[in-house]
């Protein structure tokens, strides 16, 4: 009897097993294998995917099952295309992805080329600036609402220290104007780090011997950084953008915490909207139809996202 | 007579007993919001029992998120809650959707009469469709929303004659919506005691009702109606008029010159705080939180009063308070009803009211004590006689939250006028409506 691995697993297996898939091809085993993981990816995915769109083109209401439900074409698509309030929390998503995007590449590949120098304390600095990520978005909404509080809130005694301005004369949760912005810096403040740490990886990723290279070739370090450090960290970079883009397109709970989409409906994301749509007004066809749009957008931005990364990785 | 209706719930307890020693102990579960008066019906119902041989289980849920957590329940069919204490607006939807077990034949064979109860309350707590006698619930907890003031600040000799000299009147309770402002915005920044004040915590909250009941609280005194033919859907000039653009801009002024800095989203909570912190010099709430605030160690007692909202162009106050229902998916209907049963005698809700809970029971409201009961009681009364509630429509929650986006945008973010809020209102609402079949 031989005594290889596979021999010893084939040995083990039942014989009833054993006789049941004797006579199979390997693609029917891979199939029986790979088959329950299809079946669950259809059940939960796929299958819900497929009904969503379905009650998209009709009038059903889930709180009320007893009602007539009736297919209503594309109108529901047409009211939300038309509606200026989806589109002030399309803009509204669009400003908080934007901005939110550009302080974490910027502020997180500042750090993490920070970080990457070798000095005393390196390690305890790096679990400091990661600390932030780790927490719960409820529990940071929580309590930067105390800090943007204007009467004892910490953020305005510290710019009211700066600028002289009196703490209590600005509302970073209740004005129109800078509540936007709240939840920008508030965003920043607690993913940066997951940047920081992509780029970092990056950056280490980068061998030694390039830099000994230009350094033979005379290159300035300011050739070296836009030469080879940018172009090199930049499939990196471009794959945190994806991850934080997906997520902030998605942002409902710190929202919710800090302004619960006020004030007014200045800070109301597509998410909350689409949670008070579909779960506080109950209108499911509706939700569904904004949910489609929503996802086919996210889907196609991210499609070509990924295009643009695979032709930068080729590079 | 505290001995007198003691012995009487005695002997209303041991007749429960008796009769209910042939039928089987259940576990029953009562669904309520997590307040002051949930406490006080969990110490009720242990009368109810050791009267039964139920045992009573209770799911308290924070009013934020009440709303949605009860009515993802019933939507669902859930069987969490036997007994279910659901907001006045809900009666619609319960009804319509089924629910709630429709209580009718059960009163009549109980000899249980809604004319035992305040009109105000069997109509808006009761009722659907509204006004008629179909019942699916039974007034469990009257409520307004009502005011309350730091009654020393108002009695101080420096601070009434700096009322006097700012503007030539007497400080005291205001008998006026524009009254209210003026002594508001009197407080405002005031130094007291070497802390600075402010005028009044007022309803700003946007995520559930808040705002919708606070700017009622303003809209019903001058005469804000939803349709002008009840059950019509008729609002253009009714929810629009001139009356209530004014109204909607007074709301407006208030929370701008009057109110906190950073009170852009608050709601019962906020209030209680900023009053019991001394923040402010008025508040509004609902009158279920007045025994809370009147015992208060800080600021209760000598140290605070009570007054009813003040009226305008009419007396009006906006609604709270809920009805008892039985919930059509529990498996212990039997035993929920006999809970209802116990509930209804005019002892228990006696008993009731002096534990901290609202009765809406006319033998309780209507006795020569109830007035001098509370310092609130009497305000209360006043209240319940001219209150005014929001859609009680199946599509209350798409009524309600249009409302809340309208006029929040137009109050606290300081977006359009009051009559683009209230002419957008009415778009939203007639929306609802059409999709509703009923435009």
């Amino acid at each position: 009897m031989s005594d290889t691995t596979a021999d010893k697993l084939a040995n083990k297996t039942p014989k009833r097993v054993a006789r049941k898939i004797r006579g199979l091809s390997d693609r029917a085993i891979a199939w029986l294998f790979v088959g329950p993981t299809i079946f669950l990816l259809l059940a939960i995915n796929i299958f819900p995917l497929l009904w969503t769109i379905n009650l998209s083109f009709t009038d059903f209401k889930a709180n009320r099952i007893n009602r007539e439900v009736k297919y209503i074409g594309i109108r529901n698509y047409e009211r939300i295309l038309g509606d200026s309030d989806i589109w002030l929390s399309m803009q509204a998503t669009a400003h908080f992805l934007f901005w939110t995007l550009f302080f974490q590449v910027l502020l997180g590949f500042a750090l993490a080329w920070l970080i990457n120098r070798k000095f005393r304390g390196n390690d305890m600095w790096t679990t400091i600036i990661v600390l932030p990520m780790m927490l719960s978005p409820a529990v940071v909404g929580n309590f930067w609402t105390f800090l943007y509080q204007p009467q004892i809130g910490l953020f305005n005694y510290i710019v009211a220290f700066f600028t002289g301005a009196d703490p209590s004369s600005f509302e970073m949760l209740g004005s129109v104007d800078l509540a936007p912005w709240a939840i920008v810096i508030v965003d920043t403040w607690m993913w940066t780090p997951f940047v920081m740490l992509i780029c970092l990886a990056g950056l280490r990723s980068i061998p030694d011997y390039i830099y000994e290279a230009a350094e033979v070739d005379r290159a300035s370090k300011l050739r070296q950084f836009f030469t080879i450090t940018i172009p090199m960290v930049l499939p990196f970079l471009m794959l945190a953008v994806l991850f934080r883009g997906i997520e902030n397109f998605k942002m409902f709970d710190l929202v919710v915490q800090l302004t619960g989409g006020g004030p007014g409906s200045v800070t109301e994301m597509a998410s909350i909207n689409l949670k008070r749509e579909a779960f506080e007004k109950w209108r499911t066809g509706y939700s569904s139809a904004f949910a489609i749009i929503l996802f086919v957008t996210v889907f196609g931005l991210a499609s070509i996202y990924v295009k643009a990364l695979n032709k930068v990785k080729e590079r | 007579m505290n001995h007198l209706k003691i012995a009487s719930v005695g002997v209303l307890s041991l007749a429960a007993a008796t009769m209910s020693a042939a039928t089987k102990a259940e576990d029953l579960t009562l669904c309520w919001a997590a307040w002051d008066p949930a406490n006080a019906l969990v110490e009720l119902s242990k009368d109810f029992e050791s009267a039964s041989g139920h045992t009573m289980n209770f799911e308290f849920v924070p009013w934020p998120n009440f709303a949605d957590r009860m009515l993802n329940e019933l939507n669902s069919g859930g069987k969490l809650c036997d007994l279910l204490i659901g907001d006045s607006q809900w009666i619609g939807g319960g009804a319509e959707n089924g629910h709630y077990v429709k209580l009718n034949d059960f009163f009549d064979s109980e000899g249980i009469s809604m004319d035992d109860f305040a009109p105000a309350t069997v109509y808006a707590y009761s009722t659907w469709p509204k006004g008629t006698p179909n019942y699916y619930a039974l007034p469990a907890m009257g409520d307004a929303n009502g005011w309350f003031y730091r009654k020393d600040w108002f009695e101080r000799d420096d601070i009434k004659a700096a009322y006097k000299e700012a503007t030539g009147e007497e400080l005291g309770e205001p008998k006026t919506q524009k009254e209210m402002l003026k002594i508001a915005q009197f407080f405002q920044g005031r130094e007291i005691d070497g802390k600075t004040v402010y005028g009044a915590a007022i309803f700003t909250e946007r995520g559930s009702e808040g705002i919708t009941m606070g700017a009622t609280s303003a809209l019903y005194p001058w005469g804000f109606k939803y349709e002008n033919t009840p059950g019509k859907y008729d609002m253009e000039g009714a929810v629009n008029s001139a009356e209530a653009v004014e109204a909607l801009e007074f709301y407006k002024e208030f929370y701008e010159t009057a109110t906190p800095p950073g009170y852009t989203n608050s709601y019962m909570g906020e209030s209680l705080d900023a009053f019991k912190s001394g923040q402010v010099a008025m508040a509004m709430n609902w009158f279920a939180f007045f025994p809370g605030l009147y015992a208060d160690a800080d600021t209760g007692g000598d140290k605070i009063d009570f007054f009813v909202n003040p009226p305008q162009n009419q007396a009006g106050s906006t609604l709270g308070g809920q009805g008892i229902s039985v919930v059509s998916y529990s498996d212990k209907k039997d035993a929920s009803l006999e809970y209802i049963k116990w509930f209804a005698d005019p002892e228990v809700q006696a008993k009731w009211w002096s534990m901290g809970g609202y009765s809406a029971h006319n033998s309780v409201l209507n006795s020569d004590t109830f007035k001098d009961s509370a310092p609130f009681a009497a305000d209360f009364l006043m209240a319940m006689e001219d209150v005014q509630d929001f859609w009680q429509e199946p599509a209350y929650a798409e009524l309600l939250l249009a409302m809340q986006k309208r006029v929040h945008d137009y109050v606290v973010a300081d977006q359009g006028t009051a009559q683009e809020a209230l002419d957008k209102l009415i778009e939203d609402w007639t929306e609802v409506f059409e999709d509703e079949g009923k435009l």
